[in-house]
Formats: C-alpha cells, structure tokens, sequence
C-alpha cells in the first residue's frame, strides 16, 4: 500500500502522481511502441480497431462520464469526421489539414446538439440526440452528389506530409499517437477549471450553478469536445475501412459506442480505452465459441445475445466497469489480507426522482 | 384530392395506433419506475412471436392467439422486473437505460436461436383479410379499420381499469408518489412488477396489431425506436399523451410520405420530436416540474 503525503500544491495536479506511475506507464508505452514488431497482419489489425475506438470512447467517456450528459447519437459525430475525412481526401487535400478539420467540423455539430441539452435532460436528451443520428444517417444516404449515399466513399491510404503510410505498422504508430495525445489532452482538461467544472455538473447541476458554474458554456463545451474526438476517430476509422457508407454509423453504432463507457467504467479515462479493447475483442471470443455450439445456438443471434448478456452482467454485478474490476483485484493485493467484501459496496443509493412534486 | 388525403390520413392513424401502443407500454412503465425501457419493441416482437406460435403451430383461433400471447408476455414482464431491473434501481437512469437496451439484444438474439421462429418472416393469420370498406370514392382497408377499433377498445378497456379497478387505482398511486402509496398499505414492489407486466402486454397487442403490416421477423422491435418520439412528443409520463403522441407520429409520417420527397418519411417522425422538444421541452401533455432545492 502506498501513501502520498504531499508537500507541495503542484502535487495535487501532477499528471503522475507517483514515479511508479511514470515506470508502469513508461512501460506500456514501450510495449505498445514495440507491438507491430511480433505481431502478425490480423492481430495488428484489430489493433487499429482498438485504439480508434479508444480515441472515440474517450471522446463519448468525456460527455457521459465526466459531464453526466448522455448521447445516443455519438455515431453521428463519427460519421461527419469519417465523410469530412473521405471528401476531403478525394479533393487532394494533405492529410494534416483535413483530419483537424474532421474534428472541427464534428466540433461544430456538437455545439449544434448541445444547444437542446441546455433545456433537456435525462431521457429526453438521450430521445434528441437519437434522432439526430437518424437524421444524419438519413441526410448522408440522400445527399448523393456530395456522399454518393448508399455506394459510400472509398479512401486512399493516409499520405503524411508526401509520404504515404503504407503498412499497418506505420498506420498503428499514427493511431497510437492520436489516441496518447487524445489521452494527454483529455487529462489536462479534467485537471483544469474546465474538467472541474464538467465534473460539479454531472455531480449536480444546481450546486454546480450556485457555484458559479456557467451550465450553458461548460455542456456546450462538453459535447463540442467529445464530438471532435469522435470526429479524429471518425477519420481514422474511415482510412482503417477504406469504405464508408451510411449504414456503418446507425442507432445500433452509437449503442456500441456507449457500451464502451459502460463496459470500461463510468468515469475513468482508463475504463474507455478498456472497454474499446474489450468491444473488440469480444466479437473474436464468439467466433472461437461458435464452433463448439450447435446450429442455431451459434447462429447469427449468438452476437447479440452475448452482447446483451455481457452489458447487463457487468451493470447488476460490476457497475464500475472493467477500471473498477482492476482496481478491486489490485487493493486486493496491496491489502492482502486485509481486503474486505464491502470496500467499494455502492453508497447506499435510492432511486433519485426526476419528478419533482 | 380530399379523398386521398382522408385516405391517408387513415393509414397514418391505423399506423399511429400502434406507435401509440408500444408509446402507452413505456409510459407506463416510465410513470412507474422511471425507468425509460428500450426493450419494448422487442418485447413487442417475442408477443408477435408468441401468437406466431399460437395461432400456426397449434392453430388456435384468433382471440386465443391473442389471449394466450398476451398472459404469456406478462409473465415475461414480471419476470425481467424481478430479475433485471429491479437489482438495478437507484442506479443512474442512463445506466438502466443501458441495461434494457442489453434486455434488448438478448431477446432479438434468442428469437434467432428458438426453433421454429429463427431469423426467417412469418405472416399471422388474421380474421382481416385483405377487404376493402368503401364509402363514396374512399377506400379503406379493412385491417387499418380493424386495427383503429382495436386500439379505441384496447383503450377503453385501460381507462376503465385505471379508473375504477383497485389494481388500476393502486399503479396509479404508486406512479404518483410511491412513498405515500407504501403508506397507505399498497405493496409498492409488486405493482410495479405488475406495471411492467401490464406493459408487456401493452407491447404484445401492438406487436398482434402491426403484424398483418410488417409481419413477424427478428427485428420488427425496432419500430420501438419510432415509438419514441410518439411518447416524447406526448410528454414521457402521460397516458393520454403517448396516444396523442403516437397519432400524430403516424399522421405525419403518412402524410410526408405521399406529399415530401422520397427520404422524408423515415425522419418525419424525429424531425417532428426535435421541433416538439425545441419549444416544449417536456412534450405536449408533460407536466413542467421546477426543480426545487
């Protein structure tokens, strides 16, 4: 067990706040630097997967997690960056310019959706931003002149600054530095005024107000930040399909989407990147699992039933996420054998009424 | 010209109906609990499923198609009342929200896995064959008038129930103040429970209803996602409103159809939402709560 007794107020925002941490996270880096180096096409490929869905889980962790704001239309942020991506891209422009402006331009439309936030809450936030996403998908699928609707867009690989990034390695170390910075970028905020701020409003928006909270900035900011990650992630997802078309980022998309949030831990930048790599790998165990199941157990519904098991098992018995998982395994450790059952029991909660008489 | 548009009108509210259905099914349940249930329409396909079963495997009639789907699918209710939902409450809404949603994926896939029913589309037989009402030059379709007497049955029937029946009395109070209902000797719990089968059997007449339209497949539920903007628009927690709601959703959708370029009919119904939550935020029939500190 360690204790931090600091000594100085710059210890209270450090960005590590013990050298262990620095080693371990030193460590992982060196790891993830040195994968593309053992690993072969396929493995490498899902690699690609994980991380852009990272990029897009920290994005969504932001705004659900940390802002207690919800979304169900975040397929719609990755959409706009993914065709921001693709037309940008066919009209020759370098790929510097246009991944910020996939971000930019996802930003924008954030803004617009957390306009309504601002008078909405709870379910009829999450109904709005639902049917934003219908209607963008539907706006992508009938705007054929500018889309090419139902024949999607094809993408040409990446060209960083004249040289092309052939080979999965090098689209790997693309995807893994966006999504260190994403992570660097996303913890600075939360240590910011700005983080504190999005945190006293999921905490309580009325406490958060009377304590100078500005609500409308600091939401609008939220969802405005969260889509520009999931605008980068868009993009990179595009370039890693090569082939986009509406039906890739319907209703069902942003469901995945948020199922990354709630896998990995509400309120953990690390449970976003978690729950992004156990999205992926969760499809690859089924497939295995088929061949041991018979026919119509192992057929196409297999996917959604396990998928819908796994989300509800992890809300009744592990509401933490896989975050809180590791961190009850470690204090486990670290206390061994002091570890009681109760230490990270739920407070006693109940149900909190959104009616109010 | 006045034709058509009485003749569409029809079709949009014979459609309206069932959006209305499965709206009043999350009404129910949110007035209730509070809790927005995201399984609905696919609670509203395994009753389709059901009375797929009744009615062709063993070839019952049609009411007993009816009656044994519904009964069946309250239990079904109860059931994930008891064994999912209710170890979550006190959780945050978005995260039961998740929960049903997983409610959700686990039914579509297990409809898949049972044999006989799989991933294939089946039609259930009705007594509403494929007949025509015509009165002066409109033509109605029998099985839209079916449908809209149906639901105003369906309805009356609920109205009574809540109005005059103990039980029906009893959800109402507990959806208005569940501490005072437990004070006055109401099991809170289990009228709950009991909401949630009452809603699954909401969801099931609507899944009867729409089947002559959409037939029976896997993924029929996901008309709850249209359902949605219905019980919105009425302002989540009203009875009336989500049938209000679901009529109108209907009505446009039919209408856009016909008179707006072809891509508009899919998004009339969140078009109209987002124009509903911009200037009311709490829907038509919803009640303005000041948050009080």
């Amino acid at each position: 067990m360690r204790f931090i007794f600091k000594t100085r107020y710059e210890q209270d925002i450090a960005l590590f706040s013990h050298p262990g941490q620095v080693f371990w996270y030193g460590l992982l880096l060196a790891v993830l630097l040195a994968l593309p180096f053992g690993l072969d096409e396929y493995v490498m490929s899902q690699l690609h997967f994980v991380l852009i869905y990272s990029i897009v889980g920290l994005g969504l962790m932001l705004l659900v997690g940390f802002t207690g704001q919800i979304s169900l239309g975040h397929a719609a942020f990755l959409a706009v960056g993914a065709y921001t991506e693709a037309l940008m891209q066919a009209r020759g422009v370098p790929f510097f310019v246009s991944l910020p402006s996939a971000a930019l331009l996802s930003a924008a439309l954030g803004l617009v959706v957390g306009l309504p936030a601002l008078r909405l809450k709870g379910i009829y936030l999450a109904i709005a931003t639902l049917a934003f996403n219908v209607i963008v998908e539907e706006v992508i699928t009938r705007w054929e002149s500018l889309t090419g609707g139902n024949s999607g867009q094809h993408l040409k690989p990446i060209v960083l600054f004249g040289v092309p990034l052939g080979g999965d390695a090098a689209f790997y170390y693309l995807c893994l530095a966006l999504t260190v910075l994403s992570l660097l970028a996303l913890l600075n905020l939360l240590r910011s005024p700005t983080g504190r701020a999005f945190v006293a409003i999921r905490d309580s928006e009325i406490s958060a107000s009377c304590m100078g909270v500005n609500l409308a900035k600091y939401k609008t900011l939220s969802f405005a930040i969260s889509a520009a990650l999931t605008g980068i992630g868009g993009a990179l997802y595009a370039h890693k399909v090569t082939f986009i078309s509406p039906e890739q980022f319907t209703l069902l998309q942003s469901i995945e989407l948020v199922t990354i949030v709630i896998l990995g831990g509400i309120g953990s930048l690390h449970g976003a990147v978690l729950g992004a790599a156990f999205l992926i790998v969760l499809p690859q165990l089924i497939a295995v699992a088929k061949d041991y199941l018979p026919g119509n157990v192992g057929g196409s519904g297999l996917q959604a039933v396990v998928f819908g098991l796994v989300l509800i098992g992890f809300i009744v018995f592990e509401p933490l996420g896989l975050y809180g998982r590791w961190l009850k395994v470690r204090t486990w450790f670290e206390l061994f054998p002091f570890y009681r059952k109760g230490m990270f029991r739920r407070q006693k909660s109940y149900m909190k009424s959104e009616r109010l008489r | 010209m006045l034709n058509q548009l009485l003749q569409l009108s029809v079709a949009g509210v014979a459609q309206g109906c069932v959006y209305a259905l499965v709206a009043l099914g999350f009404v129910l349940i949110y007035k209730a609990t509070e809790t927005v249930n995201f399984a609905q329409g696919d609670l509203m396909m395994l009753g389709a499923f059901f009375a797929l079963t009744a009615s062709v495997t063993l070839g019952w009639p049609y009411w007993a198609t009816i009656l044994f789907a519904l009964s069946v699918m309250a239990v079904v209710g109860m059931l994930l009342e008891r064994l999912v939902l209710r170890p979550v409450l006190g959780q945050p809404a978005f995260t039961v929200v998740m929960i049903t949603i997983g409610v959700g994926y686990v039914l579509r896939g297990v409809v898949t896995m049972v044999p006989g029913w799989g991933t294939d589309t089946y039609t259930l037989p009705t007594p509403f064959s494929e007949g025509v009402v015509r009165l002066g030059q409109v033509i109605f379709s029998v099985q839209q008038l079916a449908v809209i007497g149906m639901t105003t049955a369906l309805c009356i029937v609920l109205y009574v129930f809540f109005r005059f029946a103990k039980l029906g009395v009893a959800m109402q109070a507990t959806s208005q103040n569940q501490l005072a209902a437990a004070y006055m000797g109401i099991p809170v719990r289990r009228v709950n429970m009991l909401v949630w089968g009452l809603s699954a059997g909401v969801a099931t007449f609507a899944g009867i209803l729409l089947a002559p339209v959409t037939f029976v497949h896997s993924n029929m539920g996901f008309i709850g996602l249209k359902a949605f903007p219905a019980a919105v628009v009425g302002g989540f927690g009203s009875v009336p409103g989500a049938i209000v709601g679901g009529l109108i959703i209907g009505l446009v959708e039919a209408l856009a159809g016909f008179y707006l370029p072809e891509g508009f009919k899919d998004v009339a119904a969140y078009v109209v939402v987002l124009v509903v939550l911009l200037f009311k935020p709490s829907g038509i029939f919803g009640e303005t709560a000041r948050k009080k500190v």
